[in-house]
This record gives C-alpha cells, structure tokens and sequence, in this order.
C-alpha cells in the first residue's frame, strides 16, 4: 500500500534566546500514521510538534503539508489540530461549547454542529457530558474533552503533546489504548510527543528518537528495540548493557578478552564498536560453563524479575532472571548470537552502559561543585 | 500564551507623559526663575526649611516605629488563626484604609478638641475642671497620633502577609530543638518578617514625612512639616512654583534614598511578574 | 496567650473604628455639636441633598471615577499582557514605571501634574486645572491598580490556553475576546473596582488639579472643613464610608471567588 507523504521537514533549525533547539532537522511523515516523537526533555520534540503547529517559526527551513509550503500559514488557518499539555479546556465553556467550538468559528450550521459534537464525545466515551461544567471533569475526562474538541475540526493531522502525562499509570496505559483505537477508525494521522519510551513503544507505527534538537533513529518499535543505532538510544529504550567491543571480521565481535560470533555484519576490520546485550537475553549457568565469569553485587526483586548486578572485570552488568542469585555469588553467563547487537561508535559512546547507577543525579548528588537546582528547560 | 509587545504602547506613552514628563517640569521649574532663566537662586530655601524637614523627618519616623510595635504582634496573630478567620480580620483591617483619608483624620478633631470626647471623659471623672481642658489637638503628639492612625494597616499588612507564608512547621521545629517564647520570636521569627517589616516601614514612612492634612487638622498652626511648606508653594497667596519645586524634589530624593536603604528601591508594590 | 492575643486584637480594632463610629453616630445628631449628644435627627442628611455645592462636587467625582475607571482598566489590561510578551529586562522597566507612582509621596505626584498642567497651558493656552486636568491625573493613578491586579491573574492562566483557540481557527483578536478575556475577568474586575474606589476617594492629587470649575468631593469637604464645621460633613462621612464598604466587599467576595479550584486528577 502506497502511504502518501502528509508532513516534510526540511532542514528545520531554532533557537531561542540563543540557545540552538533544533539543528537542520529533516522528518517526513507520511498519512495515516501514528508517529511517535520520543526524546528526554529538552530534545526538541516539543518545539518540533509546535513547528508543525504553527506556534512556532523556525529560523531557517521548511514546513511542507501535503506537499503546500505552509510556512507562512498561522495556526488558524492550518488543517491541523493540537491536544495541549493540560488540555487547555476554555473554563468558561462547559463540554459541549468546548467541543462546538472550532466549527462556531467556522460559522457551520448549529444542526451541523450539534451533530457532530454528539458524535465527538461518543467518539471519545462522554456521551451525555454535554452540558458539564469543566471543572466538575476528572484529569481523564478534560482530556478526552481535549480530543473531542480536537477532533470536532475533523483535522488531517492530530498533534499530542504528552496528552498523558498528568494521569495515573493504570489510566494512563488504558487511555494508550483508547488513543490508538481513535486513530485506527479515524485513519488520520497522529503526531505523538513523549518522554515515556514504554508508552511510545505500545502505541507507535513509527518512533522517532531524539536528543539534543537531533533526530537519532527513526523506525517501528521493534527496529528500535532490537537495532539501536547508537549507545543513546539503546539506553533510552529499555534496558542496555553497553560494552566497547572491536569487530574483527563480519558476524565476529570481541569484548572482555574474547570473540562472540553475531548477527552483524558491515563493518571495517577491527573497528571499533559499541556492543548492546540487553539485561533479558543473558542466559545464566554455572560459572565454569559461562562465555564469562562474573560475581554478582546486588540483587533486587522487582516481582517480574530479579534485578541483578553483575561484576565483570569492574564493569557491573545489569541481568534480568527469574532465578535468585545471591550477593557474592560466581555466576557465569551465556551469549547467544542473535542477544548481541552491534552499533557504530558515536558521541554518545562511554556516557552510557554501566549500572553502578541508574540515574545521572545520583552521581552528582555528592558533588558540590555541582548545581542541581538548575532545572531543565521547559520546551516553548 | 498571548504574545502581544504593542499591547503595552499606550500604557508606555501615557505614563511617560504623565509620570516621568512632570517630574523633569519639576525639576525645569526648580531650576528657573519667575522669568524662566536658569538659576541656583531656589537652592538656599533648602537649608532654610531644614528644620522643617527635620521635623518630619522626626514625626515619621517615631509614627513609623509605633505602627511597627503595634502592628507586629496584631500581625502574628492574625496570622496563625485559621484561615477564614484570617481573610474576615484582613478585611477589617483593611476596610478603614479604602476610607477617605481626610475623614478619618477629621474624624479625630472631634475626639481630640479642647470640647472633645477625651476632655469630655476627663472632667466627667474630674480629673480636669469644668471649664478647663487638656491641651490634644494641636501638638506635636496628636499629628503623630493622626499617623499611627492612618498608616497602621499599611504596616499591618505587609507583615501579615510574609509572616502568613511562615509554616507552622518551621515555629514548632524551633520550639522541637529548645527554644522558648522568646528565642523562637528573635530567632525564628524576626528574622522571618524583615522583608514585610521593609515593606511596611516604606509605606508608613513616605506618606508620614509628607503628609499636610493630617498636620493641618490635628496639628494646627503650631506644627508645620514639608507637606504643608510644599503645598503653600502651590496654593493660595505666596505661591512659588519654582521653591516648592525646589522642595519636592528634596523631599523626593529623600524619599529615594530611605527607600534605597530598605532595599525597596526596585520594588513598589508586589512586583513579581 | 491566647486571650491576652483576643484582647490585644480587639483593642486595635476599637482603636482603628472608634473615630469613624463616633462620626457616623454624630451624623445623626439633633444639633451643630460634633460632640454633644441632643438627640437624634436627619437634619444633617436633608441639608446635605440640598446643599448644591456638594452635590455639583459629587456629580463632578462620580462622573470623573466612572471614566477613568474605563479608561484605565482598559490602558492597564493592555499594559499587563504586554508585560507577559516583552523579555525580562523591559518587564523589569516597565514594573518599575508602574509602581512609579505608587512609591512616590501623594503630594510629589500631586504637584508634578499640577505643574504639567501649568506648563501646557502657559505654552498652548489648553488646559486649566479643572475637569481635563483632574481627569488625566485620576487615570494616572488607577492604571497601576489595574495592572497589579491583570498581572496575577494572567499568570494563573493556563498558557495554551489562547493558542488552543487559534488552533481551532480563531484569528488572534477573536481569540483574546472569546478565550482570554472571560478567563482574566475576575483580576480586571477587581482592577476596575479598585481603581474606582481609589478615584472616589481621592484628595491630594485632586487638590492639586482641581480647578474653581470642578472639583472633586474630597476637596470640597476639605475647603468646607477649613470654614465651617457641621455634622453635615458627618453625614457624608458616613455615606461615604457606606459606599466605599460595598465596593469593598464586592472586592472581597469576587477574590474569594477567583482563586481557582484544584482541578481533580
């Protein structure tokens, strides 16, 4: 089936206030598609849907709709519509004029109107919320209010921007589902902005990676998973143990003192490469029968599995079982060949990969040279 | 957000029209003459109403220490009482200072005359003859009073309002690690208070030093501070624009730098944006 | 302590009321005495709606508040959402212009208008302190109540809120009517009220730019203080005081009713 393009980036850059936000960013999405935008904060995923949005004007490159350059279109004039980081509901309006509101500025008949919002809030599981004043409405319920009301202008793109954020977890992953339900019947394109890589994994045709204002990979859930491209998104993805390795020949890599056979091929001999083992695919068993020896540091139950931190040489390795292995025990562990994935080196080799901890604060707690009240910039 | 930067042009125009342009009339004017020639000759009225200045310096600043001794503790109790009590208390405090200043001022001539109610009392109780009365109005004492009066519930509630945001917490963590009555006021919350004590004291202070009504009803003719000196220039017979301009912008800087002192200088009012 | 706080509260209460109650009782009071009792009368009350000089000087202070009033809280909304989109260092200037007045002594601001107008008219013949002349100043001075009460409000707005509104097509002025504008309308009420209360009362400036054609109720009190004294001033006292109570709770109530409820999760 032939997906026709609907949006083209080209060579996007920003900067505010000096700062640069996006570096010659260049995206393409195409029709029908739930795209998935997925970074940390300050990557730039947010000022790109804002781009797209109308809200904000890059410094340099082009914005293509439909194959139309739309850079000079206003907001209220693009076939786009946006679902804001919380909500944005007009408080002074209840449900159904919230919802009315879009075509009542397009002047649409009020039997039109009436019509169509009722089916809104169908579409979104609030049927007889009409008249509810908005702040009588649950976080979830302003929400689907947000869509509805998206929705209402019967856009070709839907733009989100982290709609999920403010619920709690177990309405949040129910609202993941419903949100993909709403795409597939609709068919029309949703641009999603998210921090949470579960949530861009579950719900995406298509994710886009980024970090520092540029794109790192683009591709289905599972290429992302299972092929990252390089150490920062094998880490913002699940869990990684990163490794410097050396690729001495096709589907040959060596690490910690010994060769692996792999699944990857294309590299120059001996080069040297970033090697990803995810914590699920390392198998276990006694220490004489293991590819390495390894003595484990700590053990944490996480009720699906346990958690457990291997020492290999001073490297800690992070291994997810379901066996308990105690503190100070030798263990030995097996790699198979389709576990290990090779990656070219980028900037990002060495940042990323041991888990003597988990988080980037931690370390700098302790150090007081350090300034931690400086919070991250939110994305305008 | 609504980003408009032409939104706030006629706001601009107006008040430089308004506010900066008569100040540099003022100081045109301080530094001319009759004729409209440059001139020093408005400076020596200066020194020659220094003792004037002197007097209101002294008179504000004896009104501003009172209100600041009795607005403290009023403040501290408001602000540990609940807090609909709190919002009703605030109310009260606040509804006489909506009132005409001048009235509530003259409102106290009928307290404070020779055939007022205070002299009333006392030769009811007999502490004074029939007719003979306690010299109030028309001293320096009752111009001060007139002060207190009209300015305590500007020091009243800039203190209540910083010492509102200190959490019960922080007191009882004092009293927690040893302190009593006492060391928890000039330890914890003292020491807490002084911006609303800035505040307070700036907006008791300015309006005291250059007040002329309150002097001109209660002080009579015996009182004179800058206020009534300033206004003289400017109204009635003996008007002179050019040293009442003189005087105004003394009064000004004078303002300015006891508000430099306190640290209000870029402040006013709640200025957080 | 806690009745010692009790006692201490109420005595300042009393301090604080004690002469405006005196007031409000003498206006009722059967002979020119402010302070001796004869008996209770609406003399004062009928001389007073009768008086013409007071009721020419209340024409004069309600008309003059009502206009400045619109005047000012539209220049002062203006002025707030312009502070919210210029960067910080203009903000910073521009709060500090506003406050300006404020922090000033009444009598400095009073005498700098005063000497604008003198100014104007000595070079353009305009202007005579007097209705013009008191007006201006009135709308100098209540623009800052305005913006310090938009600017808290604006604020609290959600900021997507009026990009939300052109999303869905509005053009940016429609959008600021139908969107933000009901949303800030409790701070710019608030504004209004306060500026309008502030323009009834005033006394300094208006002594400054009054003029033997109008003048404002405070400086006619003022000029009838100074030459005779009867409880008819009490009697406006005290319906002074009576109007500026409602406004005052009309204040009140309608910033109780702003502060925005915890949206629910």
């Amino acid at each position: 089936m032939q997906t026709k393009e609907i949006i083209k980036l080209k060579d996007i850059t920003v900067s505010f206030d000096g700062e640069p936000v996006l570096s010659g960013l260049d995206l393409n999405i195409s029709d029908g598609e739930f795209v998935t935008l997925l970074g940390p904060s300050g990557c730039g995923k947010t000022t790109t849907l804002r781009i797209i949005g109308g809200f904000v004007t890059p410094d340099s490159g082009s914005v293509f709709f439909d194959g139309q350059d739309i850079a000079d279109l206003p907001p209220y004039k693009r076939q786009v519509n946006t679902i804001f980081q919380r909500y944005a509901l007009f408080p002074h309006l209840n449900v159904e004029d919230n919802v009315a509101f879009g075509m009542r500025v397009q002047k649409k008949k009020p039997a039109e109107i009436k019509e169509t919002v009722d089916r809104m809030l169908k579409l979104v599981n609030l049927a007889g919320f009409n008249k509810r004043k908005v702040e009588t409405l649950s976080g979830g319920q302003q929400q689907r209010v947000a869509i509805a009301r998206a929705l209402a202008n019967n856009p070709r793109v839907l733009l989100l921007d982290e709609p999920l954020a403010a619920l709690d977890l177990k309405l949040r992953k129910d609202m993941q589902v419903e949100l993909k339900n709403i795409q597939k019947s609709l068919g029309i394109t949703f641009i999603y902005v998210t921090h949470d890589q579960e949530e861009a994994l579950s719900m995406s045709d298509t994710v886009v990676v980024m970090d520092a204002g540029r794109i790192q990979q683009i591709g289905t859930p599972q290429d992302i998973y299972n092929e990252p491209e390089n150490a920062f998104v094998a880490d913002f993805i699940g869990e990684s143990n990163i490794l410097d390795g050396i690729m001495h020949e096709d589907y040959l890599v060596e690490f910690f003192g010994r060769k692996f056979k792999c699944l990857d091929a294309g590299f120059g001999p001996k080069e040297p490469v970033d090697v990803v083992i995810r914590p699920e695919d390392i198998d276990i068993v006694p220490a004489d029968k293991g590819h390495l020896t390894g003595k484990v540091t700590a053990v944490t139950f996480k009720g699906v599995h346990f958690e457990t931190i291997v020492d290999f040489k001073g490297f800690k390795w992070m291994i997810q079982t379901t066996d308990y292995y105690p503190v100070d025990s030798v263990i030995g562990i097996v790699l198979n060949p389709e576990d290990i994935h090779i990656m070219k080196k980028s900037e990002y080799s060495g940042m990323f990969g041991d888990y003597s901890s988990y988080s980037e604060e931690f370390d700098e707690m302790a150090n007081p040279e350090i300034d931690l009240t400086e919070e991250a910039e939110v994305q305008e | 957000m609504i980003k408009s930067k032409a939104a706030a042009a006629p706001f601009t125009a107006w008040m430089l029209l308004f506010t900066i342009i008569p100040l540099g009339i003022v100081l045109w004017f301080a530094f001319t003459n009759a004729d409209g020639q440059f001139t020093l000759g408005n400076l020596p009225h200066i020194w020659a109403q220094a003792a004037t200045f002197g007097i209101s310096i002294f008179y504000g600043a004896i009104a501003t220490v009172i209100c600041l001794l009795l607005a403290f503790p009023l403040a501290y109790n408001i602000s540990r009482a609940t807090e609909r009590v709190q919002q009703t208390m605030v109310m009260i405090i606040m509804l006489p200072m909506w009132m005409n200043f001048l009235l509530r001022t003259y409102a106290w001539m009928s307290i404070l005359e020779n055939n007022g109610f205070v002299n009333q009392l006392l030769r009811l109780i007999g502490l004074v003859g029939e007719n003979d009365y306690l010299p109030l109005i028309n001293t320096g004492g009752a111009v001060v009073l007139g002060m207190v009066y009209n300015f305590l519930p500007f020091m009243v509630l800039p203190l209540y309002t910083v010492m509102s945001k200190i959490d019960n917490s922080v007191i009882e963590a004092a009293q927690d690690l040893g302190s009593n009555v006492f060391q928890v006021f000039g330890k914890v919350v003292i020491p807490l208070s002084i911006p609303g004590m800035l505040s307070g004291i700036t907006m008791v202070f300015v309006p005291a030093v250059s007040t002329f009504v309150i002097t001109k009803l209660l002080g009579g003719s015996k009182t004179l501070m800058i206020g009534d000196a300033i206004e003289q220039m400017f109204i009635g017979q003996g008007a002179d624009y050019h040293v009442g301009a003189t005087l105004s912008l003394v009064l000004m800087i004078l303002i300015l730098v006891c508000m430099a002192v306190t640290g209000m200088a870029d402040k006013g009012e709640e200025a957080d944006v | 302590m806690k009745t010692l706080s009790r006692i201490y509260n109420a005595l300042i209460f009393l301090f604080l009321y004690a002469p405006i109650f005196v007031l409000i009782v003498f206006s009722f009071n059967d002979s020119k005495s402010r302070v001796v009792w004869s008996g209770f009368s609406l003399r004062w009350y009928e001389e007073l709606f009768q008086d013409e000089e007071i009721l020419s000087a209340l024409g004069v202070t309600l008309s003059i508040a009502v206009i400045a009033t619109i005047v000012s809280t539209i220049i002062g909304t203006m002025a707030a959402i312009g502070f919210r989109s210029v960067n910080a260092r203009l903000r910073r200037v521009l709060m500090a212009l506003n406050n300006f007045p404020m922090v000033n002594p009444e009598i400095v601001t009073g005498i700098s208008l005063m000497l604008l107008f003198v100014f104007i008219h000595r070079t353009t013949g305009l202007l005579q302190p007097g209705y013009m002349a008191l007006l201006l100043s009135h709308i100098t001075f209540c623009i800052p109540y305005v913006v310090l009460q938009v600017l808290p409000r604006l604020r609290q707005t959600n900021p997507h809120m009026y990009e939300a509104a052109m999303d869905l097509g509005c053009r940016p002025l429609s959008a600021f009517f139908k969107v933000m504008l009901p949303d800030i309308f409790p701070g710019v009420l608030t504004g209004a009220l306060m500026a309008f209360t502030m323009s009834l009362d005033d006394f300094v400036i208006s002594l400054f730019t009054s003029g033997a054609s109008a003048q404002n109720l405070s400086v006619t009190i003022y000029a009838m203080v100074k030459r005779r004294v009867t409880p008819e001033i009490n009697a406006l006292s005290t319906l002074m005081f009576g109007a500026v109570l409602i406004l005052l709770v009309a204040i009140n109530v309608l910033q109780m009713k702003s502060t925005p409820k915890q949206a629910k999760k």
